[in-house]
């Protein structure tokens, strides 16, 4: 028996998912990436240290928030450049819009449909418009704190080396603030609705990595730590992760201590739960999500608890922003040759920008590595494992469950092809 | 029977598509107007004939051209959805160096799923009835070419240059901070955003229909820059001779 899903739906990019099964043994079983690959670490050649966000960003639509903001950490840490505590708020406000962004995106567009046993959420705008009008409301909440930051929802325009050309007005930092306020009850209505979907069943306990919940729950940072105590800094983190091509896929894979890891909102969890909002504690308890889970579609509530916790964060972090004022801060910077590395807790995971530059700002080198290749290899291992549990399943009852398995990590395939390089061996 | 829509992507980053999941406080009355029948990114299923097909991204490799060609020859109207599409967008740079040489850098192999030709607008391989430029697009634009087409008039594109709208918002002149700005030649219709947040343009909606090359040329030795400088500002979003910009 072979089950193929072609251009499989309502993730991000374009996969197969081909799993090969001989009376009851499994033969093969895959993720296909087969969208085109886009060579951005060669596009970036010679581009100067003021253009290099702007290209980046283009990676992705879904995070180009993340992909601007260490694109930015990793310039400055390569020309030594320090930013302001006002502009560190900034970012990490819009960190918090990003993730929410993307997090709702796939819960209510892309994940709920299975248990919903729907195609999609948009036919339910007739039979549960309450739902379908939630989604939308949640959604433009993250967007309007993306757009009050970053100048607009997809692609952001503000920001700069060093800081931001033009900052948020007070006004629209408040009017952001009373909408993710009045999101609350919103949030209270997902967390509901998820505790009455159910969650299969699976068990596979595998390396959970992460940056290291150092100054919070995992966002920003210097260290990087692993379930299996990799505790490594974000400098060297190539000493740590190890990229490989496989004949199937235009996307790397990446392995770690073992064979495969999982980046993303439930590693994040298991590594950094303690540091949670209070909020987000609460939720977390309710869903019944604890750290001992090694259940991938738990990845689902984990996602649910980052919401939360951005939430109440973004709040906090507005008032401390109002509090502080805002002051215009010219960022300026001297031009000269260096290599930095940085990471950000991208939605899906961690995401690294890698640059060298010469002395006259233009790169020389650009490397990055994409959450979405990082968890691949564990993808596949989960599915090789889940499929021989699902035998006595309907096919088509199996597929469903497979499907939701590779959503539940939210793959991003337009990112994970388009930044890809090799150390060949 | 309402309007069938599908939404489509290629090579890109599917924020084009975003932007229309934006469009949050229209979304429920879209969905009276029209019937999206197919959209990967959020609806599993697809098939029959088309309306309209919004497609986002470039083509570069020969099975997107076979996709391409199947999804053009079921839909009555064929829409280019952003800058790749469009112009071929950001991969355009991809471009300035051949596919061969990319491939090699990036991933050291040939494999036949790595096989690509330089990112191409829809237009160089099947007729486009519309366009909605810009990286990303804008959400307004979008719904207007919809409008326009489900009206049965020709969809209308600003055919004046962002200059006008950055004069409106009463903004500074870019060359006065000594930066390139590909405003004077690029078409208008986003509001001068990225100018308002105190970007450049950097010239993501293409070309208008007939940029006058001389006075700008005149712009750029005001400000000592020279044609070299702008065309390769030009070349971010752009390739140069090819699509309809």
């Amino acid at each position: 028996m072979k089950i193929e899903v072609r251009h499989l739906t309502r993730i991000e990019g374009h996969a197969h998912l081909i799993v090969d099964l001989d009376a009851g043994e499994v033969r093969d079983c895959r993720l296909e990436v087969v969208e085109s690959p886009r060579f951005f670490e060669g596009m970036l050649v010679g581009r100067h240290i003021n253009d290099v966000a702007a290209i980046v960003a283009r990676i992705c639509g879904v995070c180009s928030n993340s992909h601007t903001l260490v694109s930015l950490a990793a310039s400055e840490a390569a020309m030594g450049i320090e930013i302001s505590n006002q502009t560190k708020r900034l970012r990490r406000l819009l960190a918090y819009g990003e993730i929410l962004q993307s997090h709702l995106l796939q819960l209510y567009f892309m994940a709920i449909p299975d248990y919903l046993g729907v195609n999609s959420i948009l036919p339910l705008a007739k039979t549960r418009r309450d739902l379908v009008s939630r989604a939308l409301r949640l959604k433009k909440m993250a967007n309007t704190l993306c757009q009050c930051i970053g100048g607009r929802a997809v692609h952001p325009v503000t920001l700069r080396p060093g800081g931001f050309a033009t900052l948020p007005t007070p006004a629209a930092l408040q009017a952001v603030r009373k909408e993710m306020v009045a999101a609350l009850p919103d949030l209270e209505a997902t967390v509901d609705l998820f505790l009455s979907l159910p969650v299969h069943p699976f068990e596979r306990e595998t390396e959970y990595f992460s940056l290291a919940p150092e100054s919070g729950y995992p966002l920003f940072g210097e260290q990087l730590i692993s379930s299996d105590g990799v505790d490594l800094p974000v400098q060297d983190f190539r000493d740590g992760v190890k990229e490989y091509l496989v004949p199937h896929s235009t996307a790397k894979f990446a392995r770690l201590t073992r064979n495969e890891f999982m980046v993303g909102p439930l590693a994040r969890y298991k590594n950094g739960a303690a540091r949670l909002s209070p909020m987000a504690k609460q939720v977390s308890k309710a869903l019944g999500l604890t750290l001992e889970t090694v259940n991938p579609y738990h990845a689902l509530r984990a996602r649910l608890v980052e919401v939360v916790h951005c939430v109440e964060e973004a709040i906090h972090l507005i008032d401390e922003t109002l509090i502080n004022g805002l002051s215009d801060e010219t960022p300026a910077f001297d031009i000269k040759e260096g290599r930095g590395c940085a990471a950000v807790e991208a939605p899906r995971g961690t995401l690294f920008h890698c640059y060298e530059y010469d002395e006259s700002g233009c790169i020389i080198k650009a490397d990055c590595i994409i959450p979405t290749g990082q968890n691949l290899g564990n993808i596949e291992a989960d599915l090789r494992a889940l499929v021989p549990q699902l035998l006595e399943l309907p096919r088509e009852e199996m597929t469903l469950r497979l499907e939701a398995l590779v959503r539940a990590y939210d793959p991003c395939i337009s990112c994970s092809t388009h930044l890809l390089k090799i150390d060949f061996v | 029977m309402k309007p069938r829509i599908g939404f489509f992507d290629f090579t890109g980053c599917e924020g084009c598509q975003l932007s229309v999941l934006n469009l949050e406080s229209e979304f429920l009355e879209l969905l009276e107007l029209v019937e999206f029948v197919e959209f990967r990114e959020v609806i599993t299923g697809n098939g029959g004939a088309l309306d309209i097909a919004f497609v986002e991204g470039s083509i570069c490799r020969d099975d997107e051209v076979v996709r391409l060609r199947t999804i053009r020859e079921r839909s009555r109207n064929l829409v280019a959805l952003g800058a790749c599409a469009d112009t071929a967008g950001v991969n355009a740079l991809a471009t300035a160096s051949s596919p061969e040489a990319l491939r090699q850098k990036i991933y050291g192999c040939e494999t036949p799923l790595l096989k690509t030709f330089p990112p191409s607008p829809l237009s160089d391989f099947v007729d486009v009835d519309a366009r909605i430029p810009g990286c990303p697009i804008d959400g307004r634009e979008f719904l207007a070419v919809l409008q326009a087409l489900l009206m049965g008039r020709p969809p209308e594109l600003p055919a004046y240059s962002l200059c006008v709208e950055c004069k409106l918002a009463e903004l500074p002149c870019t060359f006065e901070h000594g930066e390139i700005c590909l405003g004077p030649v690029t078409r208008a219709g986003c509001d001068a955003l990225c100018l308002r947040g105190g970007d450049r343009c950097r010239g993501c909606r293409g070309l208008i229909d007939a940029p006058r090359s001389a006075p700008y040329r005149k712009i750029l030795e005001q400000n000592g820059l020279s044609v070299d400088e702008i065309l390769r500002e030009f070349r971010t979003f752009n390739v140069i001779d090819k699509g309809r910009s």
